[in-house]
């Protein structure tokens, strides 16, 4: 059974319980996903927190990497939404930052990768998409729906692309959540994959010379796994940038 | 009743990760319906317990210290430059003092050439008149002696003509011979 689970490339995506909770009749286990959450939230607040704890003027290692963060997300979120998006940067700031760890804390062998379930990440993915409606409902009233009606375009067009806008719109979470899901499962897959080709040659008599190849490939497989840790999370937040920059400033 | 089946059924899923054998299908744990629910959960607690830790202390803690170190910077650039003003006008100031002494130095020079100049030539002047006055009263003095002398010369040479007629003719000169030694003379003198 053991050694099926350790070949078995699906299985470190497995949820387990680690305190059942029910409350109300709901189910609300504590479970390893749970964990690592609460794992993200400690080392983000970690880096956050005890980082700039000291509020040097000259930063040391971890409190610049905390600047650079900051600074990084602010520019982001003021290319994406100018002036006025910068009331949604604590909420970029947030979503970058635990998506950021959510994918390189699941990078570390036998950690789980909450980034992985396409619950997390369409939960995210909706909650962005419910802020642009709900602010750009709110702020700028019925303007908002002209996100969906292109400027300078002939009349006759609009029944072709409104229609158009509005799938483009709601495709967005869609591709938002399943962009981040897909590449960071497909990793975790490809990287469980490869080591257990590893264990697979090891365990094959004279084939065990050849195991040093899958060996170097993980390691590749690892340091390009970091990138597309760093750069999905970067893409999530530019793309929640843009995306909000329609609700602070409809129309094309 | 309900609670304990749902968690029977949640353990037995989740502890083999696979398809639970009576149930006869494939259940990717990520898709799995199951989990969506106390996932979702802990999911709204982790993620706002971090936007509002975020939100609260430690993006504003950021910006302080960015605030604070950007008017640090601001502030030493501003002192700097205005030590640099400070500096360039003392250079200005310097350069200016030594263009002044040099000029004065200059006139001073050149005032004294002059001056210099001036009294060399006044002194030449004075001697040169002084000179050109003696010279005219030893001109004078020459022509007075030269005439006195030529004087003395005509009364000699008559004398000694006199002389002459009387050791020749044994007899002193008569008026005629005294009338031709006085022509003789003023032709020798002319």
């Amino acid at each position: 059974m053991a050694e099926e689970n350790t070949l078995d490339p699906i299985h470190q995506f497995t949820i387990k319980p680690i305190v059942g909770l029910h409350p109300f009749g709901i189910d609300a286990s504590f479970t390893n996903a749970s964990l690592f959450m609460v794992i993200v939230v400690l080392s983000a607040t970690a880096l956050m927190l005890l980082g700039t704890r000291s509020r040097s003027l000259v930063p040391g290692r971890v409190q610049s990497l905390a600047e650079m963060a900051y600074e990084f997300v602010a520019s982001t979120v003021r290319m994406g939404g100018g002036h006025d998006g910068m009331r949604f940067f604590p909420f970029v700031f947030t979503l970058f930052l635990f998506v950021l760890f959510c994918n390189v804390i699941g990078l570390i062998p036998y950690t789980f990768s909450v980034t992985s379930q396409i619950a997390v990440t369409g939960a995210l993915a909706l909650l962005v998409i419910g802020i642009i409606i709900v602010y750009g409902l709110l702020h700028n009233g019925t303007r908002f729906l002209r996100l969906f009606v292109p400027s300078g375009v002939p009349v006759a067009l609009m029944p072709l692309l409104v229609p158009i806008e509005i799938i483009s719109f709601l495709s967005r979470p869609v591709s938002l959540s399943v962009r981040l899901f897909a590449n960071m499962l497909a990793g975790h897959i490809t990287l469980e994959v490869m080591g257990g080709f590893v264990v697979s040659l090891l365990g094959a008599g004279v084939f065990s010379v050849l195991a040093p190849l899958p060996f170097a490939m993980t390691i590749v497989l690892t340091a390009f796994e970091l990138l597309v840790a760093v750069l999905q999370a970067y893409v999530f937040a530019i793309l929640t940038c843009v995306y909000l920059n329609d609700a602070v400033h409809p129309g094309h | 009743m309900v609670l304990m089946a749902s968690n029977e059924q949640e353990d037995h899923t989740a502890s083999t990760g696979m398809p639970a054998g009576g149930r006869g299908e494939t259940r990717f744990p990520p898709f799995d319906p199951v989990n969506f629910t106390p996932m979702l959960i802990w999911l709204s607690l982790s993620f706002g317990s971090l936007y509002l830790l975020m939100s609260k202390i430690a993006l504003p803690g950021v910006e302080s210290i960015l605030h604070t170190r950007a008017h640090k910077i601001a502030n030493d650039i501003a002192e700097a430059n205005a030590f640099r003003a400070r500096s360039e006008e003392a250079a200005t100031a310097h350069d200016k003092t030594i263009a002044d002494a040099k000029a004065k130095a200059l006139a001073l020079a050149q005032e004294t050439h002059a001056r210099l100049n001036a009294e060399t030539e006044e002194n030449r002047l004075a001697l040169d008149a002084e000179l050109n006055a003696r010279l005219a009263t030893s001109e004078t003095q020459i022509l007075a002696m030269k005439a006195k002398a030529m004087g003395n010369v005509e009364a000699i040479a008559s004398e000694a003509a006199a002389a002459i007629v009387l050791r020749i003719t044994g007899k002193p000169a008569g008026q005629e011979a005294q009338e031709a030694i006085a022509r003789a003379i003023a032709t020798i003198k002319a």
